[in-house]
């Protein structure tokens, strides 16, 4: 599976994209944490959490005996500078096109 | 509450004296960090600074707290007019199967940073940007229309 695959996977769920807002809110919370007002099972909660780290969205970081998870947006960055990064840069030279078209038909004009 | 650490990883085809040029160089810096560059003797203690190459705007200062090349880099990070919102941003490099393993921590932010928030939304870009300048040609390839 490649990394896009993964990361389409495990954002075409909408309890996963829920944690992920969780995190985008409040970074570095603990499992109990991302467990708490959920209306999932912890072991549901793990599975999830399992997935979204193999997509490489998650990164957890160990303290002592508490692990902490991360929002890491850095794939969707990727997948962003793929197909709408390169997009925009030509949208920008058609807009900078268009304007120097309608100057030189104003100089024209006049 | 203080504001949680920010902390992104990439895994990137290439070697780890590469990465460790593309984020030390400026030559390097400039070509996917917003065109700017970072600069520094490199040596523990040093100043660095995040600078403009056109602009010669300084964005962003500090001092050099740990090197390891090309595995760790540690720097404080502040605005060059705030020494009050002064952060921490480690570097750390580890080989993997697929190339090398980049983690990039930002933390210790006073209370309620301003710059937290402001780095939230840039460090997903630099990073995706720094892959892409390292793998170039290779993600085209792998993308089926080279």
């Amino acid at each position: 599976m490649s990394d896009n695959d993964a990361v389409f996977k495990a954002m075409g769920d909408a309890n996963r994209r829920d944690l992920l807002d969780c995190l985008r809110l409040r970074n570095g919370l603990t499992l109990n944490q991302l467990c708490e007002n959920r209306a999932m099972t912890r072991q549901a909660v793990t599975k999830h959490i399992a997935i979204l780290e193999a997509a490489n969205l998650v990164v957890t970081v160990k303290k002592g005996r508490e692990k902490f998870h991360y929002l890491n947006p850095v794939p969707i960055s990727e997948i962003y500078l793929r197909w709408i990064g390169r997009f925009e840069a030509g949208r920008m030279q058609a807009l900078h096109d268009l304007a120097n078209t309608l100057k030189e038909q104003k100089n024209a004009d006049t | 509450m203080q504001i949680p650490e920010q902390v992104y990883r990439i895994t990137i085809d290439t070697s780890a004296e590469k990465l460790w040029q593309a984020i030390t160089q400026p030559e390097f810096t400039k070509q996917y960090w917003f065109g700017s560059a970072n600069v520094s003797s490199w040596e523990p203690g040093a100043d660095w600074r995040h600078v403009g190459v056109d602009s010669g705007t300084v964005h962003h200062v500090g001092k050099v707290e740990e090197i390891d090349p090309p595995r760790k880099l540690v720097l404080s990070w502040h605005n060059p007019g705030d020494t009050e919102d002064v952060s921490r941003v480690t570097f750390a490099i580890a080989q993997v199967e697929q190339g090398v393993e980049l983690i990039i921590t930002h933390g210790d932010f006073i209370e309620d940073s301003a710059m937290a928030r402001r780095v939230s939304g840039g460090w997903p870009k630099v990073i995706a940007g720094l892959k892409e300048f390292l793998e170039l040609g290779k993600a085209e390839a792998r993308q089926g229309c080279a």
